[in-house]
């Protein structure tokens, strides 16, 4: 079991959000739940991760990285229990989150 | 149905089924994952927490009628009941008796009390049963679905016991002690748990059904349970008063007809189920036929 937190650069211009929290996934073998909220971080996004499977902070900074090239998000908090999901799920996982917190309209 | 246009209840996340379930856009989720409410003894055992503590709780509407629903996760820690679990669905039974709803809904998927939480684990099985119970008690219906891969055992299959109605799937397991725990304390030659057609004809819902534990036999598939607790909302169960007194009798009765059964299928034979070992292989609707109607018993 490891706590680990990573942070990015926001985007100078995010995408419309709808500003809900938005939640992606079940913590279960192999699975991991994305909870994305709205909080003011001063433009910068932050993500609190607890996972089963410890030693893994690089990939998750790869995967996290990759995910903030993917959406433009800023002022973002991400709250990831992960169960050792595979880094294609969590990408996964990420992106539905991500998805449903755009709202319906995007 | 065409088994390729079910949506499986089994395989739907609880939200998922909550979606599919409640009237569109009539749920309200109180405690929702934002407030991360979560376990404060998971993380002495190095288990991961979840933000909903694997349970999603609020007020909806089904079939129009105003309803408090609870869903356990049986993904998360195979639907355990923990502190946190519990004390959400107390807290939404306990509101369902004061805003005077409808029904209590549960969509039970639970291997009973999450053993990493001990006796608050416990407590809260007992004080959830002491909140069905009130509930009842002032004439509002507890109405539990059974069809999750984790099926009721131990406390939620007591919990399960305790509902007015019982609606399952052919999916669907209830019992109070899993198969491994009957083998472990009464020998392998008593219930082998490996045998997943012995486990199947003895836990499963069709049996569950046909004994009368489960008043409403269904397919595994979101729009069956969907139209059969519409079904039940609309003619809710008026428990008699001397249901306990009933209950025992019934018990009784089955223990003196049934009780030398070595098997299911024995069972099914006594109540007069022509061919009672094609049942397992049976579709759903089938077996809702071949119930004895009460009184029919031979």
């Amino acid at each position: 079991m490891e706590t680990l937190q990573f942070e990015f650069e926001g985007a100078a211009d995010p995408d419309p959000a709808a500003g809900c929290p938005a939640l992606a996934g079940v913590v279960a073998s192999g699975n991991l739940e994305v909870l994305l909220e709205s909080r003011d971080l001063g433009g910068r996004c932050r993500f609190d991760v607890r996972t089963a499977a410890d030693g893994f902070g690089a990939v998750w900074q790869a995967v996290l990285a990759d995910f903030m090239q993917r959406h433009r998000l800023r002022n973002v908090l991400g709250t990831i229990n992960d169960y050792a999901a595979s880094p294609a799920v969590v990408s996964l996982r990420l992106d539905q989150a991500a998805e449903s917190f755009a709202g319906p309209e995007s | 149905m065409n088994p390729v246009l079910r949506r499986s209840y089994s395989e739907a996340t609880a939200r998922q089924r909550v979606a599919a379930l409640m009237d569109p856009g009539s749920f309200r989720e109180l405690v929702p994952p934002a407030d991360k409410c979560t376990s404060p003894h998971l993380d002495a055992f190095r288990v991961p927490v979840s933000l909903d503590d694997g349970v999603v709780i609020g007020d909806a509407r089904a079939a129009g009628r105003p309803i408090g629903l609870f869903a356990q996760e049986g993904r998360f820690l195979g639907g355990a009941i923990g502190e946190i679990h519990s004390a959400k669905i107390v807290g939404l039974i306990r509101r369902a008796i004061r805003v005077k709803a409808a029904a209590v809904v549960g969509l039970l998927d639970s291997g009973g009390v999450r053993l990493q939480e001990a006796n608050a684990g416990e407590i809260g099985v007992s004080e959830i049963l002491r909140a069905v119970f009130d509930a009842r008690a002032a004439g509002i219906p507890v109405i539990g679905l059974v069809g999750g891969a984790s099926g009721v055992f131990g406390g939620a299959g007591i919990l399960s016991g305790c509902c007015d109605v019982l609606i399952v799937s052919d999916h669907g397991r209830v019992g109070v002690s899993g198969p491994e725990v009957i083998e472990t304390t009464q020998g392998v030659e008593a219930f082998d748990s490996r045998d997943r057609a012995l486990v199947w004809r003895t836990t499963g819902g069709k049996h569950r059904y046909l004994l009368g534990v489960a008043g409403m036999l269904v397919d595994d598939d979101l729009d069956a349970f969907r139209r059969a607790l519409a079904e039940t909302l609309e003619q809710p169960p008026r428990p008699p008063v001397d249901g306990v007194e009933r209950g025992w009798q019934e018990l009784e009765r089955r223990w003196n007809d049934w009780g030398a059964c070595r098997d299911a299928v024995e069972i099914w034979r006594a109540m007069g189920i022509r061919e009672p070992e094609r049942i397992p292989d049976l579709d759903v609707a089938a077996v809702r036929a071949a119930r004895p109607r009460r009184g029919e018993r031979p």
